[in-house]
């Protein structure tokens, strides 16, 4: 199980601080799917850097089966088998989609690198030896993004808005690849998302807004009701 | 004429082979000629008055020609001129190289200066690579490279220095006639004290010329870099610059970038960055279990690719 307790996030803007998680408490129990959904600028990815240890909590503690992993490198908690699809993945130079599956799993194959290709929408023949690079766009970065992780053994896996730039027709196939990962693999999946569809296929969902869990939307839709 | 394990590996390092093999090919070590072979429409020849070689390429050819040259001497210091001639209806590979390993303390030098006439309806890729290894002594290369590039002809330049050079000026002048076209991949790492100039100007005379440079550098330690670019559009042309460098350590780049439009209907544009490596690969790569060091290897060798 993952866990985070009590994980408060601050940022300073000159004079003003801003608390953007105010003290979250969750479960992400193992072979589960959570979902997190809420408003943009809710905390939703800032909580998902926490996971993977990009950002460092103010306060709180991030634990995975009982262990304290918050002083945990990125490193060091992608070896454990945490992953991260980004929201907005970066782009590479010179990086092929074929060296990324490698870097994510050393031990790929050229066959199930074409098959997770080939599970996120990609033709494995167009992209395998395509560079991630500018010249791709938002929805093919996403769908390479996925495949990324898809090919590494996890433990958790953290997928940031999977949905955003996937035409309709690849996402319901996305959908069950999602559900059809998580089924098979002992792990813990975690999904930020606002389609219905993704939250459809989770075991449990949080909402978050301005940094809190709401215990529904009506609550959210009151703490963030426009001025 | 035999190679020592040292030369064998710096030369397969340089272009990708060795002597032995097929095609015409001119090896220069140390100042002298130790191979000098042609093949079967270019012709290979010294100069019969300075140091350096002509290339003659006939018309329709279709193969490719090596001319690497070694230095392992320390102190050994030379000016080399080379010209290739290539016909009409060609599609040929020339592959350049300097390989300099300073034994000593002296300095070695190499300044080639290549003069490259291509003909019409003709390809050329012309490959060029530069690299320095050995002791105290200075490694210093200061490449000239001059090309005039006919009617409806391309050709693709491929120029790499990718690390070992102490001090390096180079200078690349492109001529493009009518619907002519040259691809321009630069790519430079330096580190330590190292100092690298590189200067690239394309003149674009013909109607339907166009031009494409991509230069890619890397400035570790406290080397500094001066990477200016400059094309000209004398006519209905077109062109495109595109400049990256990334900054390590204490390295300093200065880039400048320049497009002249000379006539109303050229399309030039121009897109440079100087930066340290992108926070968000090193944490996606990092994120996928690589060390930081890993992943900073990861993206600087796709980077100089
Ligand atoms: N380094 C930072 N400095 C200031 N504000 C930040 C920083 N990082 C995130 N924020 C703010 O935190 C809030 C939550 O952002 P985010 O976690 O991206 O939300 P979500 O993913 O739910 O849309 C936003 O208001 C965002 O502007
Ligand atoms: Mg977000």
């Amino acid at each position: 199980m993952l866990k985070v307790d009590k994980v408060r996030y601050l940022v300073e803007n000159g004079a003003e601080t801003r608390e953007i998680l105010k003290g979250l408490t969750l479960e992400f129990p193992d072979n589960q799917i959570t979902a997190i959904t809420g408003r943009n600028g809710g905390g939703k990815t800032t909580l998902a850097h926490i996971l993977m240890g990009i950002k460092q909590p103010t306060a709180g503690k991030v634990l995975l089966d009982g262990k304290d992993i918050t002083n945990l490198s990125i490193s060091e908690r992608g070896k454990l088998g945490i992953s991260y699809a980004f929201q907005h993945p970066p782009r590479f130079q010179g990086i092929t989609v074929w060296d990324m599956l490698r870097y994510a799993n050393p031990e790929i194959t050229r066959e199930s690198a074409c098959e997770l290709l080939f599970t996120v929408g990609l033709e494995p023949g167009k992209y395998l030896q395509r560079e991630v690079n500018k010249a791709l766009s938002g929805g093919e970065t996403k769908r390479i993004e996925l495949a990324t992780v898809f090919a590494r053994r996890n433990r958790v896996l953290i997928l940031d808005e999977p949905e955003a730039g996937v035409d309709l027709w690849s996402f319901g196939h996305l959908v069950k690849a999602i559900k059809k990962y998580a089924a098979e693999h002992d792990v813990i999946t975690i999904i930020i998302s606002h389609s219905k569809e993704l939250l459809n296929i989770a075991d449990q969902v949080v909402i978050i807004c301005d940094g809190e869990i709401m215990p529904d939307w009506e609550s959210c839709n009151l703490r963030c009701a426009p001025i | 004429m035999k190679l020592s394990e040292n030369e064998q590996r710096l030369l397969t390092e340089l272009i990708g082979r060795t002597v032995e093999g097929p095609g015409a090919f001119s090896l220069r070590k140390d100042g002298e000629s130790a191979v000098l072979r042609s093949g079967e429409k270019i012709t290979v020849t010294k100069k019969a008055d300075r140091p350096g070689i002509n290339v003659v390429i006939a018309d329709g050819a279709t193969e490719s020609v090596h001319v690497p040259v070694l230095i392992t001497k320390t102190g050994h210091q030379e000016r080399v001129y080379n010209t290739f001639i290539v016909g009409n209806n060609c599609d040929v590979q020339i592959i350049a190289g300097c390989g300099i390993h300073n034994p000593g303390e002296e300095t070695s030098a190499h300044d080639g200066v290549h003069e490259i006439i291509v003909g019409e309806n003709s390809r050329v890729v012309y490959t060029e690579k530069h690299i320095g290894e050995g002791g105290r002594g200075k490694r210093v290369m200061n490449p000239q490279t001059k090309v005039k590039v006919g009617a409806n002809s391309s050709i693709i330049m491929n120029m790499a220095q990718i690390g070992g050079i102490d001090d390096a000026y180079r200078q690349t002048e492109i001529e493009l006639a009518e619907k002519a076209s040259v691809k321009i991949s630069e790519r430079v790492m330096t580190d330590g004290e190292q100092r690298t100039e590189s200067k690239v100007i394309i003149n674009m005379y013909g109607d339907g010329a166009s031009s494409l440079i991509e230069s890619r550098s890397v400035a570790k330690g406290r080397s500094h870099q001066v990477i200016e670019t400059m094309i000209n559009a004398y006519a209905r042309s077109k062109g495109h610059v595109e400049c990256n460098s990334l900054l390590m350590d204490e390295g300093k780049v200065k880039s400048i970038p320049g497009l002249n439009a000379l006539s109303p209907e050229a399309e030039l544009t121009h897109e440079a960055a100087i930066g340290k490596i992108a926070g968000e690969q090193l944490i996606k790569l990092m994120s996928l279990g690589l060390s930081e060091q890993e992943a900073q290897e990861a993206i600087l060798a796709g980077f100089m690719k």
